[in-house]
C-alpha cells in the first residue's frame, strides 16, 4: 500500500500548504464536504448501498451543533459531539427502516426519509425555519483555543477531516470492511457463509451517518450557520455527484470530487439556475462515459488502487 | 353548520376532495413509474420533471399556438413522450447492462438539467393556466360545492389508470409486455422486437406523467419546480404499494391522497410527513410493500 501512503501524504501536504495560496474558508468547506462524501462513499463504494438521503445527517447535525453552541453555550467539541450523537440516533432509526430493502428501493426509501427530516426541520421551532440558525459562536476549543482565529479553526477542521478519513480507511481495510464488500458483491452468498448481513449493513449505515454528522456539525461551526440548504434533497444529490465525479469505491475519490464540485459551485455561483444545469450535465456525462471517476481513471492508469 | 368530530363538514369534504385530487396525481405518476420499472428496471427520477414539462407544454400550446385544454390533453403527452423516447434511445439504452443504480443517477441528472433550464427561462414563480370553459364552475351537492374541474380530474385519471390496467393485463399487447418483463430473451426469440417495446414503454410512462401535468396545470400554477418535491412523495407511494401490480399502485395512490387529506383536517402539522411515516411503518411490517411480491 506504498502508493496509497504517498497519495495520502500528498493530500495532507496539499491541505496543509494550500491556505497560503487559497482562501481558507473555501478549503474548510472542501474538507467538510470531503468528509461528508467519504462517509457516503463508505456505504455505496464498499457496501453497495446508494443512499439518496444523506443530507439528513449533514443537516440535522448542523442544526444540533449550531443550537448547542449558540443557545446552550456548549464548547465546540461538545457541540460537535452532540451533533454526532444525534446523527448516530437518526442513522440507527433510518437504517433500521432502509436496510429492509436493497438497490433502487434503498435509494428511494432514504430519499423519502430525508424528505421527512426536511419537513421536520422546516416546522420545528429551534431550527429557525427559513432563516436557519445564524451567527453561531465558534467558541473556544476545550475552553482554551480561540476558534474565531482562522488558523485555529483551520487546524481543527483539518484534524477532524484527516481523523475521519483515516477511520474510514481503517474500517474499509478491516475484516468488517471485507465482509461489507462481500455483501456488495453477493449478498445471498455472504448470508450462506453465516454472516448476519443486516447487522453489517446497519453498522455501516450508522457509521456513515455518524461521519456525515461529524462533517455537518463541523461545517455549522465553520460557517457559523445552519440552514435548510443542508437538509434539502439537492444536498443529497450533491454528495452523490461528488463521489461519482471522484470515483465510487475509491479511497481518495470523494476528496477529489468534493474539491471539484465545491470549486465549481463557487465559480458558477453568480450564474444562478445554470449551476443545477451544469451539475446535471456532469451527472449524465459521468454515468454515460466516466463511471470510474477522476481517481478511478487515475488508478486504472497507474494500475494501482487509490 | 354541521360538524363531524368537531370539524365542519364543509372543511372535511373540501380536504377529502383535495386528497382525492392529490391521490389522482400520485396514482398516475406511480403507475407510470411502475410501468417503466417493470420493463426497464429503472426508477425514472426524471418523472417529476416530465410531469412539469407536460404542464408547460399545455401552457405553450395555449399561449403560443392557441390550442386549448382538450388539445393539450392529447398533444402534450405525445410531445413529452417523444422527448422520452429520445432520452431512452440516446442514453438509457446504454445502461441496461449495468447496475440499475446508474439508471437512477442518470435520470436524476436529467431532472436537474430540465428543471434548471426551465428555471433559467421562466424563473421560480408560476404561470397561470385557466380552467377550460366547459369544466368551469361547480355544482352544489348540498353538503359542499363541488368544482366541476376537480371532479373531472378524479374521474378522468381513474379512467386512464383503469384503461392502462386493462391494456396491460387483458390485451395481447399487454401480454407481450408482461412476458418481456419476465424474460426478455425468450420473448425476443419469439420474434417480438423487445428493444422497440422498451422504448415505447418508456415513452408511454413519460406520457402518463405529462398527462398528469396537463391535468395539474389549471389546479396548481405551472412552475419549473412543481414536480421536484412531488416525485419524492410518489417514490414513497411506490415503496408503500410495491411495484408488483398495476392496480396496487393505483389503489395505493388514491388511498394515500385521501389519508393525506384527512391528516390535513385532523392534524395539519403532520400532513407533509404522513406518507413518509406510513412508508416507514409498512417497511417494518411488510418490507416488499402492500402489493409487492416478496422476493
Amino acid at each position: 500500500m506504498k502508493h496509497q501512503r504517498i497519495a495520502f501524504l500528498l493530500m495532507v501536504a496539499f491541505f496543509a500548504l494550500a491556505p497560503v495560496m487559497i482562501y481558507p474558508l473555501f478549503l474548510m468547506k472542501v474538507m467538510c464536504f470531503a468528509l461528508f462524501a467519504c462517509a457516503f462513499n463508505l456505504l455505496i463504494g464498499y457496501g453497495g448501498l446508494l443512499s439518496f438521503g444523506h443530507a439528513m445527517f449533514l443537516g440535522i447535525a448542523g442544526y444540533i451543533s449550531a443550537h448547542a453552541a449558540k443557545v446552550w453555550g456548549f464548547n465546540p467539541e461538545f457541540a460537535i459531539l452532540a451533533a454526532v450523537g444525534v446523527a448516530v440516533l437518526l442513522g440507527l432509526a433510518a437504517g433500521l427502516i432502509a436496510i429492509r430493502r436493497q438497490g433502487i428501493y434503498f435509494a428511494m426509501i432514504t430519499l423519502a426519509l430525508a424528505q421527512m427530516v426536511y419537513f421536520f426541520c422546516v416546522q420545528a421551532p429551534f431550527t429557525g425555519g427559513e432563516d436557519g440558525i445564524q451567527a453561531v459562536p465558534r467558541g473556544r476549543l476545550f475552553g482554551l483555543v480561540d476558534l474565531s482565529q482562522v488558523f485555529n479553526m483551520y487546524v481543527l477542521v483539518l484534524a477532524i477531516f484527516l481523523g475521519g478519513f483515516l477511520l474510514i480507511y481503517r474500517v474499509v481495510h478491516s475484516p468488517f470492511g471485507q465482509v461489507l464488500k462481500a455483501i456488495r458483491e453477493n449478498e445471498p452468498r455472504a448470508i450462506s457463509l453465516g454472516y448476519d448481513t443486516d447487522r453489517y449493513k446497519l453498522l455501516a449505515f450508522v457509521l456513515s451517518a455518524a461521519l456525515a454528522g461529524l462533517a455537518g456539525g463541523t461545517k455549522a461551526l465553520v460557517f457559523q450557520l445552519a440552514s435548510l440548504t443542508d437538509v434539502h434533497w439537492t444536498m443529497s444529490g450533491e454528495v452523490v455527484l461528488m463521489t461519482l465525479v471522484g470515483g465510487l469505491g475509491t479511497v481518495f475519490g470523494p476528496v477529489a470530487g468534493a474539491l471539484v464540485i465545491v470549486a465549481m459551485a463557487n465559480y458558477l455561483a453568480q450564474l444562478g439556475a445554470w449551476v443545477t444545469v451544469v451539475q446535471g450535465i456532469i451527472f449524465v456525462i459521468c454515468v454515460l462515459t466516466f463511471r470510474r471517476g477522476v481517481v478511478g481513471e487515475l488508478a486504472s492508469f497507474l494500475k494501482k488502487p487509490l | 353548520m354541521t360538524e363531524i368530530f368537531g370539524v365542519p363538514t364543509q372543511a372535511l369534504f373540501g380536504q377529502l376532495l383535495i386528497g382525492l385530487i392529490n391521490g389522482s396525481f400520485y396514482a398516475l405518476l406511480s403507475l407510470g413509474l411502475a410501468v417503466i420499472f417493470g420493463l426497464l428496471n429503472i426508477i425514472n427520477f426524471t418523472h417529476g420533471a416530465q410531469y412539469m414539462m407536460g404542464a408547460f407544454a399545455a401552457w405553450f400550446l395555449l399561449n403560443k399556438l392557441g390550442l386549448g385544454y382538450w388539445w393539450a390533453l392529447l398533444v402534450a403527452p405525445v410531445i413529452v413522450g417523444i422527448t422520452g423516447v429520445i432520452i431512452e434511445r440516446l442514453m438509457l439504452a446504454r445502461l441496461y447492462k449495468l447496475d440499475h443504480l446508474y439508471g437512477l443517477l442518470l435520470t436524476f441528472g436529467l431532472a436537474l438539467i430540465i428543471q434548471g433550464l426551465f428555471r433559467h427561462e421562466f424563473g421560480s414563480s408560476g404561470l397561470p393556466y385557466p380552467i377550460p370553459q366547459e369544466l368551469a364552475g361547480g355544482t352544489n351537492l348540498g353538503f359542499m360545492v363541488l368544482p366541476i374541474y376537480r371532479a373531472w380530474v378524479v374521474v378522468f385519471s381513474l379512467a386512464v389508470c383503469l384503461a392502462t390496467w386493462f391494456v396491460i393485463e387483458k390485451t395481447k399487447l399487454g401480454s407481450y409486455l408482461r412476458a418481456a418483463t419476465e424474460n426478455p430473451e425468450l420473448v425476443r426469440a419469439f420474434g417480438v422486437n423487445v428493444p422497440r417495446m422498451i422504448t415505447l414503454t418508456y415513452g408511454f410512462g413519460v406520457g402518463l406523467a405529462a398527462l398528469a401535468g396537463v391535468m395539474a396545470a389549471p389546479i396548481y400554477t405551472v412552475g419549473p419546480l412543481m414536480g421536484a418535491d412531488l416525485i419524492i412523495v410518489v417514490f414513497a407511494v411506490v415503496v408503500i404499494g410495491g411495484m408488483g401490480s398495476i392496480l396496487g399502485s393505483v389503489v395505493t395512490g388514491f388511498a394515500l391522497g385521501l389519508i393525506e387529506g384527512l391528516t390535513k383536517v385532523f392534524y395539519p402539522e403532520a400532513s407533509n410527513t404522513v406518507i413518509f411515516i406510513i412508508m416507514a411503518i409498512v417497511l417494518m411490517i411488510r418490507p416488499s410493500g402492500l402489493f409487492g411480491a416478496a422476493k
